[in-house]
């Protein structure tokens, strides 16, 4: 690493992995300067102790006001905090970038836990449309349903339901694993371009239409596939990696993984190809 | 966007207004232009409720305007008129705004002719008929039009409700939801999505006699179900053909005077949340609006792309 007093602005940038080419835009010159040392870290993020806990009451809270008092009980280094009454609210636990054990007693509205970076969720509930959409890393479990657009543009992390969901299931998916306990809706993983989804029920029409990449296991009937999706044989390494997920998920106990139809993208796009791009500087 | 609500209670009666003003409430945020109601009041089944308008509450966007009261005390008289001429006899009246009334009528002939004959006056809007059916709708949000109507003492079996946010056409009563499945006494329909088809249907259904009193595509299910009932479909029949009939994105309910059911296109596009028990069955757009009416913890799902139910009362 560049010595950081020393290298010049752009070296430094680079030096730490930040971005690689000079930065043009308004925004980005207004907000990143890489002399300050707060840049090189996440903003809003906490050191917390899991073995501090406490309950949060949100019946009275609008959305705003609980992500609020969440941000403030992490600033105080509660690592476990326990939603009670969350009653279908709207957009509860959102943009949680640390650490975290965030335990909702009830169902949330649309666009829970969304722009999520490493906590581990629990709904004792349901979920609304695009529960943990954009979730980059972490983990989230659902007891019950879920709506549509459930994982929508997942980067990474494992995100779970163990009831059924709705339509366009992983849609835009770029990475983590989406796993189903029950039946999903129509265009599950439409457009998805990286990692896997496993149903373990039904799924509906359209199954995989327009995907670029990544991979789609269904244990039940399939409505119908989509353009560009095919089925794949299965593997030794898929069964393997099947039991493996579905055991630290606790779901799917005893479901025989060796029968489930694999599905991946037929058709090779035009200048796409499945390596990360740290993975294609490795390979240049 | 748009917010739609509907619950119905089965084997029992119960303060259907006040529940679905706290459903349609919590769904402001999705349309906030106007709100309607199609409630199935518990009324004695003899006469036959008349609700019709005579003139607009006008909104931005309206192709509509505002008159003076005299122009629509001289239309009312007119609709008078008309009844008599039809044989109706009115048996109640009530002057709801300047602009609207609720009649009870006692009328035993063809509610076609009856309604041509009635909407021939200028302006003049028949919103519904029905023995149970009360539809009300107009600008403002749901406690708005609950207080302005005196709906939140209604007691029934069922209901639907629309928070509409004008996309479509201009903010007006013409435009707003609820829809009267014209001419059917006691069919309502309320819809979230947008139809692509439209000019398209219209055209052919006009055609065919029926009648459109707005340039609201969502008005086109109603119609739609409508003729096809007149075919001699039944309600959830007509509701699977229009999968194919409506081209577009949409979650409808239609309700009847013993029925409530729901429709989703077969891309699930329009969102719904549906809670069902042995007693009640309460959906919305939002999980928010059945959380209005029953705040412990209860389970809920969304129907899949394609589906259609029917519930009666």
């Amino acid at each position: 690493m560049a010595n950081l007093k020393t290298a010049e602005k752009k070296t430094k940038a680079q030096s730490m992995g930040m971005h690689t080419e000079t930065l043009t835009g308004k925004t980005q010159q207004k907000f990143f300067n890489p002399d300050e040392a707060e840049n090189f870290f996440y903003w809003g993020t906490y050191d917390v102790d899991f073995n501090k806990r406490t309950d949060l009451d949100v019946k009275d809270l609008d959305c705003k006001q609980a992500n609020g008092k969440i941000d403030e009980l992490m600033s105080q280094g509660y690592g476990t905090i326990v939603i009670k009454n969350p009653q279908g609210k709207h957009s509860l636990g959102v943009g949680v970038l640390n650490k975290l054990n965030l335990i909702f007693e009830g169902s949330l509205g649309y666009f829970g836990v969304g722009s999520i970076d490493g906590p581990i969720v629990r709904v004792n509930g349901r979920v609304g449309w695009s529960c943990a959409e954009n979730m980059m890393a972490g983990k989230v479990v659902i007891e019950k349903n879920a709506g549509s657009c459930f994982g929508a543009a997942i980067r990474g992390g494992d995100l779970i339901c163990k009831g059924s969901v709705g339509a366009r299931t992983g849609i835009d998916q770029k990475g983590g694993t989406i796993i189903i306990g029950g039946d999903a809706g129509a265009f599950t993983g439409f457009m998805m371009q990286r990692g896997r989804i496993v149903i373990l029920g039904d799924v509906g029409i359209n199954l995989g239409d327009s995907m670029y990449d990544g991979t789609i296991y269904v244990g039940g009937k399939i409505g119908s596939f989509g353009s560009d999706a095919v089925e794949s044989p299965m593997t030794k390494d898929d069964i393997d990696w099947l039991k493996r997920k579905l055991k630290v998920a606790e779901i799917g106990e005893n479901f025989d993984v060796s029968k489930m139809t694999k599905v991946v993208a037929g058709k090779k796009l035009w200048n796409y190809d499945a390596l990360e791009p740290t993975e294609k500087k490795g390979a240049i | 966007m748009c917010g739609i609500a509907g619950l119905i209670h089965r084997g029992k009666s119960s303060n259907v207004g006040e529940e679905l003003q706290h459903m349609l409430q919590a769904l402001k945020h999705r349309g906030p232009d106007s709100t309607g109601y199609a409630l199935y009041a518990d009324n004695d089944g003899q006469n036959f409720i008349l609700r019709f308008k005579v003139g607009e509450n006008v909104g931005e966007g309206s192709t509509s305007v505002n008159e003076d009261e005299s122009v629509y005390n001289e239309r009312k008289k007119a609709v008078d008129k008309k009844l008599s001429e039809l044989g109706a006899l009115v048996v109640k009246e009530e002057k709801l705004t300047p602009y609207s009334y609720r009649y009870e009528i006692k009328f035993d002939k063809d509610l076609m002719d009856f309604s041509k004959t009635i909407e021939s006056i200028q302006s003049v809007e028949i919103l519904s008929i029905g023995k149970s059916l009360e539809l009300i709708k107009d600008l403002g949000d749901a406690t708005v039009v609950s207080e302005r109507y005196g709906l939140s003492k209604v007691q029934g079996t069922h209901g639907i409700g629309h928070a509409r946010m004008a996309t479509e056409s201009g903010v007006d009563i013409k435009s707003a939801h609820p829809f009267w499945g014209y001419p059917f006494a006691d069919v309502s329909v309320v819809h979230n999505g947008q139809l692509t088809n439209y000019w398209n249907n219209r055209r052919v259904l006009e055609n065919k006699g029926m009648r459109f009193m707005s340039e609201c595509d969502s008005e086109l299910i109603a119609v739609f179900l409508a003729e096809r009932m007149r075919k001699g479909a039944t309600l959830e029949e007509g509701m699977k053909e229009s999968l194919t009939g409506l081209d577009g994105v949409f979650t409808y309910f239609v309700a009847t005077k013993d029925s409530l059911g729901m429709a989703k296109d077969t891309m699930a596009a329009k969102p719904l949340v549906l809670y069902e028990s042995d007693d009640l069955v309460a959906m919305g757009s939002e999980e928010i609006a059945i959380r209005s009416i029953l705040p412990q913890e209860i389970d809920t799902y969304d129907p899949f792309d394609g589906e259609v139910k029917v519930w009666q009362t």
